[in-house]
């Protein structure tokens, strides 16, 4: 007979129950599987009412987040073969409301990330006959890491701080305000400084690192985090002791 | 913008536990390291009471280094010195995130950024010893 | 319009300047006068040698700078602790006020007992 694994799932009904449970259902092992095949298989042959999200299932959209054994993880790499003989639990990401079964409601990070103003901020745009915004390498290496982010917020879901205060912008976004800061075409950079120097900004982060630890795209979050901070103090020491040098 | 509240009823939000931090083992590393700074502080105390012992006088001092020699001052001081060791080794291997230093347009490794720290410390800590323990 | 930039960066330097000194040169204060010299391994200090080191200016610019900032790394990092380990957020002015007063009474005491040594 065929090696299966079982995979035990959260399931939350909200117009049936008050608190998720889990549910076991038993898949074909497959070596090549990861868990998002499954989770696939069981929608398709065994349990239709299953909700979740997924797209690309090569790790590049960011949609299907979900905490395996506790974990953050892309279920689309994940394979089933490091869980053997399982069983795998599969649950919504953590520290973000549960919709229904796998699916968390994420607009309160859609909204902080709207906020950092994750574009290029111009005083004024070149007009358009000077050419292209022209980069070398080099600064394009400044910013490369911050901008692979995927918004999957696996790093969220690590984060300890987030997880006690809803109100602390996150690594993702934070991260995301850094890309722009350090691309040189972008002027936006103090402007984020006054959202982001309040204490849910960079300041509310305690450096656990965990959130680049989980970062499938090694974007390392914590990293912009503290660069951001060092950055932000040297700002606040000019703005001090040279005061004529603020602009407004 | 998009109309669900926070307050949104169907929702389930899972309570974050106070004991979060045993979830994991980077959560307790993570919450041992923050508790370094217990030991940092206690040791300022100790610094802080020798120096009022030697503002008072030779006695004073002498009865300092009795009171150290108890075996539970010595106890706690030891693992007060395991814990500032942790504080030591992972403030320096955690260094080279926070420095972003770019040579030649590429970012310097880690370990270059940590090794100059490690070797700092070991230099400091032996002109210290030296100046302190000398004849 | 500029939202009112919060002064958490000046502690926030605190805190680093204090983790670096307390990197460098809290473990081996620890270990002689903590371990090693109640332990016998090294002989104490001489009363008269120690008072005239630590009477030297630059020693004792030294030894304020070493139980000053220290406790500033103490008092940011336990004020976070205090936040976020026991989720306590409720006492927060209590906690601020702890935490740096504590820092600030301690840099005095090291101020005056340096100035009188």
């Amino acid at each position: 007979m065929a090696e299966t694994i079982t995979l035990e799932v959260a399931r939350y009904r909200p117009e049936e129950e008050e608190e998720p449970s889990f549910q076991q259902y038993e898949v074909p092992f497959s070596k090549d599987w990861v868990v998002l095949d499954a989770l696939n298989y069981i929608k398709d042959r065994i349990d239709g009412s299953l909700s979740y999200r997924w797209s690309c299932r090569m790790g590049v959209c960011g949609s299907c987040g979900m905490m395996v054994n506790g974990e953050p993880k892309l279920t689309c790499a994940t394979f089933l073969s490091d869980y053997r003989p399982g069983p795998v639990r599969v649950e919504p990401l953590r520290f973000f409301p549960v919709v229904r079964d796998l699916v968390v409601e994420i607009s309160d990070f859609m909204t902080k990330l709207r906020s950092v103003k994750p574009w290029l901020v111009r005083d004024a745009e070149k007009p358009l006959n000077e050419g292209e915004y022209l980069q070398t390498p080099e600064q394009l290496d400044e910013y490369k890491q911050f901008s692979m982010c995927i918004n999957c917020l696996l790093c969220y879901a690590a984060c300890p701080v987030y997880g006690l205060d809803q109100h602390f912008v996150g690594p993702a976004a934070l991260a995301l305000a850094q890309r722009y800061n350090m691309d040189s075409r972008d002027q936006g950079a103090e402007r984020r400084l006054d959202l982001l120097s309040q204490h849910e900004g960079i300041w509310g982060c305690t450096f656990v690192g965990e959130c680049s630890k989980v970062c499938p795209k090694k974007v390392d979050p914590a990293g912009a985090i503290q660069q951001y901070k060092i950055t932000a103090t040297l700002e606040w020491y000019k703005s001090m002791l040279m005061p004529w040098s603020r602009k407004d | 913008m998009g109309v669900y509240t926070e307050y949104h009823p169907k929702w389930y939000r899972r309570h974050v536990s106070t004991w979060w931090w045993m979830g994991k083992w980077n959560y307790l590393k993570f919450i041992v390291r923050e508790l370094t700074s217990l030991a940092v502080a206690w040791t300022v105390l100790l610094m802080l009471m020798l120096l009022n012992s030697l503002r008072e006088g030779e006695g004073s001092y002498r009865d300092f280094l009795e009171v150290m020699r108890s075996p539970g001052l010595i106890a706690l001081n030891l693992l007060a010195l395991l814990l500032t060791l942790f504080h030591s080794i992972t403030w320096f291997n955690l260094a080279p995130k926070a420095l972003a230093v770019r040579v030649g347009g590429r970012r310097v490794p880690a370990l270059m950024i940590a090794l100059p720290h490690f070797l700092a410390w070991i230099v400091v800590s032996a002109v210290m010893a030296w100046l302190i323990l000398r004849r | 319009m500029k939202a009112e930039r919060s002064n958490e960066p000046f502690i926030w330097s605190l805190f680093s300047a204090g983790g670096m000194v307390a990197a460098m040169l809290i473990p081996v204060l620890l270990l002689l006068f903590g371990v090693a010299i109640p332990l016998g391994w090294v002989e104490a200090p001489e009363y008269q040698r120690l008072l005239a080191l630590f009477r030297n200016p630059i020693i004792r610019l030294g030894l304020f700078v070493i139980c000053s900032l220290p406790l500033f790394h103490w008092a940011h990092r336990f004020r976070f602790t205090l936040y976020d380990g026991l989720q306590i957020k409720h006492l927060n002015e209590l906690i601020f006020t702890f935490c740096y007063g504590g820092a600030i009474a301690g840099t005095l005491i090291a101020a005056y007992l340096l100035l009188t040594l």
